[in-house]
Parts: C-alpha cells; sequence; structure tokens
C-alpha cells in the first residue's frame, strides 16, 4: 500500500534520510521509532510530502505521489500531529468537516459523518458536536484529532507522535480504543513514536532508525526477540524479552495436558485423572463448566467428594489476556500456574510459567513460527 | 458651564464639524485596513521585508502631524488639492498604516506553528489557511490595531484644521486665535469623547468579529 524506494533526504551536508526501502501491507500499523533526530518524522512528512524529498519513490496506493498534486495527496490521508492542532476557531463538528468541506462534500452528508465519528472515538456527538476545542480536555481533544483525520475515510494514515502528548493513563485508554477501531477500519498507517512500548503494542511492523538509515524492519516480536545489531539491542531494552510477554497472548501459550473434575464427582475419579495423565493437580468445574477450584495429587486420596479436599483458586486469567498479565498475577499470588477462562467465564485450560518461558524460547530454537502446543483436557 | 451653554448653542455646528472629523478619520482608516492588512499577511512570508516595511512605518509615525501636512501641501497641489480634506485624509491613512501592519503582521506570525502544520498537513492551500485558520484567528489583534489607529488619529486630525481640513480642531483653532477658552474646551471635550466613544464602538465590533470559539 505504502511502498518507500531508496527515499532520501539531505539538508545541505546532513542526510536525514538514507536510500529506505520499505513497504507497508495494506491495513497494517507500521510504527516508525528511534531516538530523536534519527530520521523518523523527515521520513514520514515526505510521505505527505510535507517535506520534499531529494531522491527515490514514494508509491501509495501503486500511484506515485510525484505525479500528484501534493494538496490531493495530503488530501487523502488523515494526518494526526502530537500537537493536536484542532483550529480553535471552529467547533468540533467544523474540525472534523474541514476535510469533507475542502472535497465538496454535501454539507449534510459532512455533518453526518461528523457525528457518527464522535461516536466511534467514545465521545458523544449530542454533547460535543458544537463545543470548542478550548472546551475539551487533551484526551478529548486528541479523539477528537483521530476523527478529523479519518473525516474523508482516507486508506492512509500518518501519525507523528498523535498520543504522545497525552497522560499516561489517557495514552493506554486511547491506544486501546484505536487498536479498537482499527480492527473494524483497517487503514494503512504510517505511526511515528520514540517509545518502544507504544511500538510493541501498537504496531504490525516497526522500522526502526539511526541517523537516517532504516536499521531493522520487521514485526515487534523479532525485533525484540533479534535485534539486528547492538544499537537496536540497546534501544530497545535489556529487558526486552519481558515486553515480548505483552505480544502473546494466554491462549497461545497454554501447553501440557490439564485435568478437570466435577464438583459432584467422587475423589477416586480424580486420583485416577491425575494417575493417567501423570498430573499434580486437577481443577474442579462446577455443573455449567466454571471453574471452582482444584485439587493436589497428594490430597486426591480416601473417600468422598472431591469438594472435600478442593482448595480454593487463587486467581483466574482470561485466555485472550497477554502474557504479561498472567505473569503479573502468577507474581502477584506467588503461584506458578493459573486457571483460564474463557470469555464466557468457562474453563479454558491452564498456564504454566513453563509454558510461558517456552514459548518465549520458540523463537530462538527455530527462526520459523512456532511449532502449534500440544493441548487437550483430559476429563 | 460656559461652555455647556456655548455646546448648547452651537450644537448644529459640533454635529456638522463632527461629522467632518468622522468622515476623514474612517474613510482615512478604512483605507488604511484595506492596505495595512494585507501587506502585514505579505510581509510574514519574508522577514527581510518585514523589518523594512515595519521600519519605514514607523518613521512615517515619527514625523509631527503639522510638519507631514506641509510636506503634502506641494505634492498636492500639483493636483490642486493642496490643502483641505485629502491632505488631511492622506496623512491619516499613513499614520495608521503602522498600527495596522504591525498588528496583522503580529497576530499572523503568532497563530500556533501545530495549526498552520495540521492545516498543511490535511491538504489545505495557502489561501484556504489563510482565509479558514490564520485570519479569523488573528482578528482580535488585528482590530486592536485599527482601534489604536483610529483614537490616534482622531487627534491627528484636531490639527488637519490649519490646512482646512474642517473637523473639530475648527473649534480648538478658533478658540486659540480669538482668545476664547469656550469654544477651545468645547472642541478639545468632543474631540476626546468621539475618541473614547469610537473606541467603544470598535471594541464592539471585535467582539462580535472574534470566532466563538477564542472568545474568553
Amino acid at each position: 500500500m505504502i511502498k518507500l524506494e531508496d527515499l532520501t533526504k539531505t539538508f545541505g551536508s546532513v542526510i536525514a534520510a538514507d536510500r529506505i526501502n520499505m513497504e507497508v501491507p495494506e491495513g497494517e500499523i507500521c510504527i516508525l521509532l528511534g531516538p530523536s533526530g534519527c530520521g523518523k518524522t523527515t521520513t514520514l512528512k515526505m510521505v505527505n510530502r510535507l517535506i520534499e524529498k531529494t531522491s527515490g519513490k514514494i508509491l501509495v496506493g501503486g500511484r506515485d505521489t510525484d505525479n500528484m498534486d501534493p494538496v490531493e495527496v495530503r488530501r487523502g490521508m488523515g494526518y494526526v500531529i502530537q500537537q493536536i492542532g484542532l483550529f480553535p476557531n471552529m467547533t468540533v463538528e467544523e474540525n472534523i468537516c474541514v476535510v469533507p468541506r475542502l472535497l465538496k462534500w454535501d454539507d449534510a452528508k459532512a455533518k453526518r459523518r461528523a457525528a457518527e465519528l464522535l461516536e466511534l472515538v467514545a465521545l458523544d456527538p449530542s454533547v460535543f458536536l458544537k463545543r470548542f476545542p478550548r472546551e475539551l480536555s487533551g484526551g478529548q481533544q486528541q479523539r477528537v484529532g483521530v476523527a478529523r483525520a479519518l473525516a474523508a475515510d482516507p486508506p492512509v494514515m500518518i501519525m507523528d507522535e498523535p498520543f504522545g502528548a497525552i497522560d499516561p493513563i489517557n495514552r493506554e485508554i486511547i491506544q486501546d480504543e484505536f487498536l479498537r477501531m482499527q480492527k473494524t477500519l483497517r487503514k494503512t498507517i504510517l505511526f511515528v513514536s520514540h517509545d518502544i512500548d507504544e511500538a510493541v503494542k501498537m504496531g504490525d511492523k516497526i522500522a526502526i532508525f539511526r541517523a537516517g538509515k532504516l536499521e531493522q524492519y520487521d514485526t515487534p516480536d523479532t525485533i525484540l526477540a533479534h535485534p539486528a545489531n547492538s544499537f537496536i539491542a540497546d534501544f530497545v531494552g535489556a529487558d526486552r524479552t519481558l515486553k515480548r510477554l505483552r505480544l502473546v497472548t494466554v491462549a497461545e501459550a497454554q501447553n501440557g495436558a490439564v485435568g478437570t473434575v466435577s464438583l459432584t464427582d467422587d475423589l477416586s475419579r480424580a486420583y485416577a485423572i491425575l494417575r493417567e495423565g501423570h498430573l499434580d493437580t486437577i481443577v474442579v468445574l462446577d455443573p455449567q463448566g466454571l471453574p471452582v477450584g482444584w485439587v493436589h495429587a497428594e490430597d486426591a486420596v480416601g473417600i468422598g467428594p472431591v469438594s472435600s479436599r478442593m482448595r480454593p483458586l487463587p486467581a483466574t486469567i482470561r485466555t485472550d489476556a497477554d502474557l504479561r498479565t498472567a505473569v503479573a498475577m502468577m507474581f502477584t499470588h506467588d503461584v506458578t500456574w493459573l486457571t483460564c477462562i474463557n470469555a464466557d467465564g468457562r474453563f479454558g485450560g491452564c498456564i504454566t510459567q513453563a509454558g510461558i518461558t517456552r514459548r518465549l524460547g520458540d523463537t530462538y530454537r527455530s527462526r520459523s513460527a512456532s511449532a502449534p502446543m500440544p493441548q487437550g483436557a483430559v476429563a | 458651564m460656559e461652555t455647556l451653554a456655548f455646546m448648547r448653542d452651537n450644537a448644529q455646528t459640533i454635529l456638522f464639524l463632527t461629522g467632518q472629523h468622522v468622515s476623514i478619520v474612517g474613510l482615512a482608516v478604512g483605507l488604511a485596513i484595506i492596505t495595512g492588512v494585507p501587506i502585514g499577511i505579505a510581509i510574514t512570508q519574508n522577514k527581510k521585508a518585514a523589518d523594512i516595511v515595519l521600519y519605514i512605518a514607523a518613521i512615517v509615525m515619527t514625523i509631527p502631524s503639522i510638519a507631514l501636512f506641509g510636506m503634502l501641501i506641494p505634492v498636492l497641489s500639483l493636483i490642486g488639492q493642496g490643502i483641505g480634506y485629502l491632505p488631511a485624509m492622506i496623512a491619516v491613512l499613513l499614520y495608521s498604516q503602522l498600527p495596522i501592519i504591525r498588528n496583522t503582521y503580529t497576530a499572523i506570525n503568532n497563530v500556533d506553528p501545530a495549526l498552520r502544520e495540521a492545516a498543511r498537513g490535511m491538504g489545505m492551500t495557502a489561501l484556504e489557511r489563510l482565509w479558514k485558520v490564520e485570519l479569523p484567528i488573528a482578528v482580535p489583534v488585528i482590530m486592536a490595531g485599527v482601534r489604536v489607529a483610529v483614537v490616534i488619529n482622531i487627534g491627528v486630525t484636531a490639527i488637519a484644521t490649519y490646512i482646512g481640513a474642517g473637523g473639530l480642531g475648527s473649534l480648538i483653532s478658533r478658540g486659540i486665535s480669538q482668545t476664547d477658552s469656550r469654544q477651545l474646551v468645547a472642541g478639545a471635550l468632543c474631540v476626546s469623547l468621539l475618541a473614547i466613544a469610537a473606541d467603544y464602538v470598535l471594541l464592539w465590533i471585535q467582539r462580535q468579529l472574534t470566532p466563538a470559539g477564542l472568545r474568553a
């Protein structure tokens, strides 16, 4: 969708961007990451021609932007900047309608679109449409900034540290909202950041720049697991493996056999399952399939219902949570395994520290995609 | 009391002179807005041109009004307009340039660069940017310049009576030559009141022109 070929920019004797070659597939978020002065913003602004390149080619949707009017190029791309830049003399509605009006949309259509977009960015149109930017908080302003960039439904978005000026709590919320929107919008996005955590969270791909050169362009997991050189290894941080935890869901890291028994079953049944599967623990489910406790192999002796020897579950984790949350929860409760639940609250397997270690280590044992994990419940 | 009695007895004349006064200042400042605002916008594109233009406008400002009228007489005599309305109007036009150009220049220059960047990045042309973003935001500051120009030039116009332009200065000059303090004070009072009234009216206009989103 966006293709850069030998893209170069020089300011006098300074080479701000040095033969950048990269391609962003349609519907992906590509994070341009690096320390300040590395050429990431220059590269970004060459795409919407706010900075004219010195040489090379930029293709957007197959079209060479050299053959287009810069104004036409920009109207076809949403643009979000760190300082937001809402026009203070216009209402929220007028701000959102700027590009549709430049494109000579019908007025009623533009206004409908403005209301629709405010809903999308989680602001109530009846409250916010007629407000002025100075009446909004920073987070609300940047939501409007994003809505404004989406107004004419451009296939491409250019974002220059869009969430950089927002406080950490609101930044997390807006990032999550943005990712949720992106799931349905599938825009092709170039996104400048200097924050590795943001890059790992938001990016389908990360492009790391240093001194005008593109040093590595790959998925967040590959960059964290296999940094191409010592600069990148330093930049992504000594704790880069911990950052990978965020990229894997609990469901992806589950492995090993898990046994379950029903609350009303007899201890002897639990014992049989534990023996057969060579298991240490077994999870107890209620008749609805919700996990209610667990029984240790040592306790699964004697007679009576499992409920008599059942211990409470310290915590449960959803299978769609990331491993970072899972590890945090294990540390909090001082356990090495957790019971997982699906979105509906029903039992969804277990996750162990060993399983997580194994999952993260896969990439080192083989540079190819990880092999599927043996997984299954013996019940 | 004597002055008030004088003003009451000569209300007709005073009204007429006020009209003359307003017509000189009004037309001149009107033309100054038409010329000064575009000049102020144009010089934002070039720092050097801006320095030169603002320097010249400042020099014009330092010329005493009576000297400027004197300088205009031989020039305008060439078209038979050496004295009267035209030189007065031109002098006011020149004096109005500095506050209007400088305020326009400053206001446009001070528009948040982020707004300009956003406008450019969204695909506005330079003219669309000026019209939809920069000028609306600059309006309060430009209008403040207009107010300064009007107040200064209501004073300047009082002196234009010496080149036969009429206006409220007539009362003052006659008061001096006839050592008639009633006329002198009445003239001065009227000039002051006119300046205050004009400033208030323009302040109201300034508020009306300020976009709602920028009103405090």
